[in-house]
């Protein structure tokens, strides 16, 4: 075969944040590759320095709107190790349901909103309400029920206001547990429906093993909030305070966005990465679906990413009811509201240190690390997001598909590496330090 | 009559503004109903070339490259509605403001920092001529409501130009300054429902200040309760350092 052809996509559409996928084809043989980010660069890492960690999650949950309390809980999480600070049990449990309703909402978002228009053939969710109107008002339905759920936890799901450093400025009444409970079981339905609806899709074949990494645990826990390190699919862990062992960042030549790989030439993380390492741990009415979804075994077909955010909702929902309930049995102690301003008041001790948070956000694990000086004072940030985790490894993914579809035309491939990138969901405008790309034309 | 035609932009920001109109649920149809959305990348790969009679533009200006697309993007609306904190006072994008450029570019990008075109954070209306404003970070989606409405009906909104405490005391809250805290409510322009105060949190200044704060009254009060200036400076700058440094300077450095 010797098929010639170039492909220069600028501005991904239905991801979030700015990205172009450019591929050079010449006689049948790929000669460029690329995933190259444009999303201007806001040096959060940069303009952390000298802010106070009690004002620090506020700031950095700026980093990403979609999941801006991810990077919340990333970034308190930090702070808290830094300064030596341990939340109480009931704080642990209240940020393990933000973390449930936020990964819930994200991963509605990206499966109607996002990646539906691609298998019914559409090109936004716009045409689907005349076609496909129940569908949409579904989607639309769960997703404004988890921010009503979010906004009573946290004040609102756009950067949360309520969760900050050493506990929550607000803590749900037994009324609002109540409410939360009764909209989180007013979704059951429309969740199952999802699941069928999603188990009628064909998702394009095609594998392609890899390195998988997310969160473990000792526990039994599926961990997102807090695992006890940093596990690989190829069978090692580290500390999550060892976190760079893991991202060892580089730059390409031929791309200049910031790269992360770990044992292989890359690695996936996100929800595929999670299930594949953590299946076992999932709510036992996660499981079921997974199993009906045939998700039971080791999944190397990104485009199955979706399916694994399926299960990770029933998951979420179910694991967020249950903490609901057992908030309701044992009731919330109000003298753990804690009055924003600590820093002022000095309630909380501050002493110089150093401190990583390691969450896993809906699209993989989320890295912060500080510097804190005596006074509480950033001196040194890095955050490292998980889609730049995921660049290197959907570039790899790319370089193998292309060969295996060459003989469709080019728009057929066009959208089979668009439907690819946005099967990673990634979150381009999350970017604290991605590079500025120059284009080959 | 046509449905106005209405797209979504983004600029340097985090797109939670956008998705705000996300979380509607299915009002959002109703709204759907009454306009023709035309482009709207986070959610759409349609695309329009003709003009668009609203463009609502998310993110403050930060590149070369950011100037020249929202240059055209004016030249090719009738309406432009800038939309949260970033696009109209530049937002948490600001603080890079206080660093000098080539430094942060450095610290964050080391030896590759000479690879970055990168400006002084700018708000939309620096930039382009800008016919609405929705405050807030995110936006305060009833307020948002209200100004699309104006927009589409060809009637001016105003931002209102009083303090959050305004808000604040018909929400019933007890004063951050009578627990012993500082609060930005009282030079912070309404219009957010003291969202942040309802939850516990103090007011972190996200609209912007009103037009005419009360710097004496206000310097009253860090007074009585012994606060520092800087300190409330320093607190300052998280949202509106782009203001903040133009009074200092007399106008942005280019």
């Amino acid at each position: 075969m010797s098929k010639s052809f170039n492909v220069n996509l600028e501005y991904l559409t239905r991801v979030e944040g700015h990205g172009n996928i450019v591929i050079n084809v010449r006689d049948g043989s790929l000669e460029e590759c690329r995933l190259e980010i444009v999303e201007s660069p806001r040096f959060f890492e940069g303009m952390l320095r000298g802010r106070s960690v009690f004002e620090v999650q506020h700031i950095t949950s700026r980093i990403c709107g979609i999941c801006a309390c991810s990077h919340s809980l990333a970034s308190i999480q930090a702070a808290e190790d830094a300064i030596g600070f341990t939340p109480s049990e009931q704080t642990v449990k209240l940020r393990k349901l933000l973390m449930d309703l936020e990964i819930l909402d994200s991963h509605i978002l990206h499966i109607y909103l996002l990646a539906l228009p691609d298998f019914l053939g559409v090109k936004s969710f716009v045409p689907l309400i005349d076609t496909h109107n129940q569908t949409v008002k579904r989607a639309l339905r769960m997703k404004k029920t988890c921010n009503q759920v979010c906004d009573i936890l946290v004040g609102r799901h756009v950067h949360p206001i309520s969760c900050t450093v050493g506990g929550f400025t607000k803590l749900p009444r037994e009324k609002d547990l109540e409410t939360m409970l009764e909209l989180l079981e007013g979704m059951t339905k429309d969740l199952e429906e999802t699941a069928e609806l999603m188990n009628q899709l064909s998702f394009p074949q095609f594998e392609r093993d890899t390195e998988y990494v997310a969160l473990v645990s000792e526990d039994a826990e599926y961990p997102l909030l807090q695992g006890s390190a940093i596990g690989s699919s190829e069978g090692i862990t580290v500390d999550k305070k060892d976190y760079q062992k893991v991202t060892n960042e580089f730059v390409v030549p031929y791309s200049t966005a910031k790269r992360t790989k770990w044992n292989r030439e890359s690695y996936m993380v996100g929800a595929l990465a999670r299930l594949n390492l953590n299946y076992s741990k999932l709510h036992p009415k996660a499981k079921e679906v997974g199993d009906a979804l045939g998700m039971n075994r080791k999944i190397t077909n990104p485009y199955l990413n979706t399916l694994a955010q399926v299960v990770e909702c029933f998951h979420c929902l179910y694991h967020g009811m249950d903490i609901i309930k057992e908030l309701m049995r044992d009731g919330i102690n109000y003298d753990e509201e804690i009055v924003v301003g600590l820093n002022e008041k000095k309630s909380i001790p501050v002493k110089a240190g150093s401190g990583v948070g390691a969450v896993e956000a809906p699209r993989g694990i989320l890295f912060h690390h500080y510097q804190v000086d005596d006074n509480g004072h950033i001196t040194d940030a890095n955050c490292i997001i998980p889609t730049a985790q995921n660049l290197q490894n959907i570039e790899y993914d790319m370089r193998k598909l292309i060969p295996e579809i060459l003989e469709k035309d080019e728009e057929e491939i066009v959208h089979r590496l668009e439907m690819l990138v946005r099967s990673y969901d990634p979150c381009i405008s999350c970017s604290t330090h991605f590079l500025k790309v120059s284009f080959v034309k | 009559m046509k449905p106005p035609k209405v797209a979504f932009f983004d600029f340097t920001c985090c797109e939670g503004c956008q998705l705000q109109v996300a979380n509607f649920g299915e009002s959002l149809l109703s709204i759907l109903e009454i306009i023709d959305l035309v482009e709207f990348r986070e959610v759409m790969s349609e695309k329009w070339d003709g003009v668009y009679d609203i463009a609502i533009v998310e993110g403050s200006i930060t590149t070369p490259h950011d100037v020249e697309r929202i240059t055209k993007i004016r030249q090719r609306s009738k309406t432009l509605i800038a939309y949260g904190s970033c696009a109209t006072i530049g937002g948490i994008n600001g603080i890079k403001n206080n660093f000098s450029l080539e430094e942060i570019k450095k610290y964050v990008y080391g030896d590759s920092a000479q690879l970055f075109e990168t400006l002084p954070t700018r708000p939309l209306h620096e930039v382009v001529e800008v016919d609405y404003f929705v405050h807030g970070c995110p936006v305060y989606p009833p307020e948002f409501v209200e100004v699309l409405k104006c927009a589409l009906s060809g009637l001016p909104y105003h931002v209102p130009d009083v303090a959050v405490c305004v808000e604040c005391k018909f929400n019933e809250n007890v004063c951050f300054y009578e627990k012993g805290i500082t609060c930005l409510g009282p030079i912070t322009r309404a219009g957010c429902n003291s969202w942040c105060i309802n939850n516990g949190n103090i007011c972190y200044g996200c609209r912007g200040m009103v037009s005419n704060p009360n710097e004496k009254g206000f310097q009253e009060v860090l007074k009585q309760y012994n606060i520092d200036l800087n300190f409330i400076v320093k607190r300052m700058d998280m949202y509106n350092t782009c203001r903040l440094k133009q009074n200092l300077q007399g106008g942005i450095q280019k």
